[in-house]
């Protein structure tokens, strides 16, 4: 196990206790509401911050640990740590920035090459753009050879334009890098796009673990559910005479589920699995439920279209087919298996 | 109208009124003869006392006062809250109690005076007093604008220095200090200027012996008395510095060195980090 935390630790209003192991090569990505405790553990991992009592190993070394006094400083503790806003330092050109952590009289001219920043050597850092801000910030963070990869909310300061390339940009780097990576965000999207393996962190917890597509498959609770993507409904389920579970919605209407359930439930129903008409359709989704289309945004070549309580993401050419529009009537359909039962968070 | 009459009235009246005592200055005596009566002794003795004297208290006060300040802005709030009102007291106290303090302390029948006397040092009437009764009261406007201009710092910059691998002293060396370079100089300039118009103290603690601890602003009372003309000429000696401080501290303010500028007597608050 190349980076193995465990520890406990008094935050305002609760205390958090997070344990997890990071392989080589592997990215995990801790994902939860603001005040979760996400960048808390990066701050512990990197010795900015000591915990109440804990243990971080990386590669075999213990950097921390309460219970025999070990605690090396943040220096001696060999992370590449991007912070939120990039923290780059305001009085130094970008060249002495990614000097600024590499060992003394080593050349940085190779890591500004890789990330395209060799022009802006003498250039401030107050003068370049988020994305700019962003490589220098990397390569910065690499200039000390680092063992472990620590990135706080790394597209978070990104303009939604520049955020799909740098995307991309990181998922390559942090494959060709192979260290273990821990990766905070609050974009569940974003942390399906970059990580192998995903926490879900609530309150000082992790409640759930896995990759992106376990997590939309089988959603903990209501809360990881809406985390993930999905539409919430809620109603009280019981098992109906053809074997589904029948889900008497509170909005009135009623919808079936292959799950188990009973009693008071949440319904989580991803947007892509519901398809839109202006009569239900003669197929195999069983739920079909009627309103009014509240509003259209389009994203990318598709559109989400609200339907009462309910999203759908469907493709821009088919609302345009069926042309509806805001205000219109419409039947959201989706299959019994889309419809999964959760329970409240 | 009317009220705008009156704010025109009051606002003119408040102007002349603070610029007609230091128009005065220049206007009683012809300027050549001002140059002319600074060339007196006494005139000459007190600039090199103050030159001396001043010099050598701005290098105490940035060589003490800045590990002070920085130790004070990355301390939790509780403790910083009680250091700072300390380090403020100087501030609000009447020069006169400032200068019996010095002598109870450091006075040959003061506090420290018999270990002092001991070792046969004997500082009362001699420079070293007047070097210690200026430090006394002008570090504290230089330790107060230097703590709120190493708080001001983005706390996240000395995390991120450290997590490249700097220790303690290179983050205050490469991050804290040139971060904070425009508050600090902002904070010299004001302790510099407190420390020309030093009165109070160093008449009590020092004397106003001529050439030895007769300073400019000391010379100034007692050329009032002997000749009126060289107490002026010395005094807009005094206006100079004064305005050259006063218009560096507003540059120096606006020079943005990074995220840091904090404003002198701007009140300084504690950043939780």
């Amino acid at each position: 196990m190349a980076l193995r935390i465990d520890y406990t630790h008094s935050l305002r209003a609760f205390d958090a206790h997070v344990a997890l192991t990071v392989a080589r090569g592997e990215t995990l990505a801790l994902v939860g509401p603001s005040g979760a405790g996400k960048t808390t553990t990066l701050r512990v991992v990197a010795g900015l911050l000591t915990p109440g009592s804990g243990h971080v190993e990386v590669d075999g070394e213990t950097w921390l640990d309460t219970s025999s006094g070990i605690d090396r400083q943040p220096e001696r503790r060999r992370v590449g740590y991007l912070f939120q806003e990039y923290a780059l330092f305001p009085h130094l050109d970008v060249e002495a920035n990614v000097r600024f952590g590499a060992p003394r009289g080593a050349s940085v001219q190779q890591l500004l090459d890789r990330f395209r920043i060799g022009d802006l050597a003498r250039v401030r850092v107050r003068e370049l753009s988020g994305g700019e801000r962003q490589r220098v910030a990397l390569a910065r963070a690499l200039a000390r050879n680092p063992a472990v990869l620590l990135l706080d909310e790394p597209l978070s300061a990104l303009d939604a334009h520049t955020k799909a390339a740098v995307r991309a940009e990181l998922q390559e780097l942090l494959r060709e890098l192979g260290l273990p990576t821990v990766l905070v965000t609050h974009d569940f999207e974003d942390a399906s796009a970059l990580a192998d393996r995903i926490g879900v962190i609530v309150q000082g917890r992790i409640v759930q673990e896995g990759t992106g597509r376990e997590l939309v498959a089988r959603p903990l609770d209501a809360f990881v559910a809406s985390l993930t993507g999905a539409t919430l409904l809620y109603g009280t389920a019981r098992l109906s005479a053809n074997g589904l579970t029948e889900v008497v919605l509170d909005d009135g209407g009623a919808a079936w589920s292959t799950d188990q359930g009973a009693g008071r439930v949440g319904l989580a129903i991803y947007p892509w699995e519901v398809s839109l008409g202006r009569t239900a359709p003669d197929d195999s989704a069983v739920n079909h439920l009627t309103g009014v289309i509240s509003s259209i945004v389009p994203v990318g070549n598709r559109v989400r279209v609200a339907v009462g309580e309910l999203v759908a993401e469907i493709a821009a050419v088919s609302l345009e087919r069926l042309g509806l529009g805001e205000g219109d009537s419409v039947v959201a359909s989706f299959k019994a298996t889309a419809a999964r039962i959760v329970p409240l968070a | 109208m009317l009220f705008r009459a009156t704010l025109f009235l009051a606002t003119g009246v408040a102007l002349a009124f603070l610029a007609l005592p230091v128009i005065a200055i220049f206007a009683r005596v012809p300027p050549d003869e001002l140059v002319a009566s600074l060339g007196t002794e006494a005139a000459k003795d007190a600039l090199v006392v103050t030159a001396k004297t001043n010099a050598i208290s701005m290098v105490l006060i940035l060589a003490f006062g800045t590990p002070a300040a920085y130790w004070i802005a990355t301390r939790s709030s509780r403790l910083r809250d009680a250091v700072v009102t300390l380090v403020e007291l100087p501030l609000v106290l009447p020069p006169a109690v400032a200068g019996i303090g010095l002598l109870a302390a450091f006075g040959r029948l003061g506090l420290l005076g018999g270990t002092m006397e001991a070792f046969g040092i004997d500082i009362a009437f001699t420079q070293v007093a007047v070097v210690l009764a200026v430090t006394f009261v002008a570090s504290p406007f230089y330790v107060r604008t230097a703590v709120a201009a190493f708080e001001s710092i983005d706390p996240t910059l000395p995390s991120a220095a450290r997590t490249l691998g700097a220790g303690p002293a290179r983050v205050f060396g490469r991050i804290s200090l040139p971060l904070a370079a425009g508050g600090l100089g902002a904070g010299a300039a004001l302790a510099f200027a407190r420390g020309i118009g030093e009165f109070g103290a160093t008449i009590m603690f020092a004397g106003s012996l001529q050439g030895t601890t007769q300073t400019l602003s000391l010379a100034v009372y007692e050329q009032f008395d002997l000749d009126f003309d060289v107490a002026l000429a010395i005094s807009a000696v005094l206006v100079v510095i004064s305005g050259t401080v006063l218009l560096s501290v507003k540059l120096l303010s606006r020079w943005r060195s990074g995220s840091t500028t904090p404003i002198p007597f701007a009140p300084s608050t504690p950043t939780s980090r």
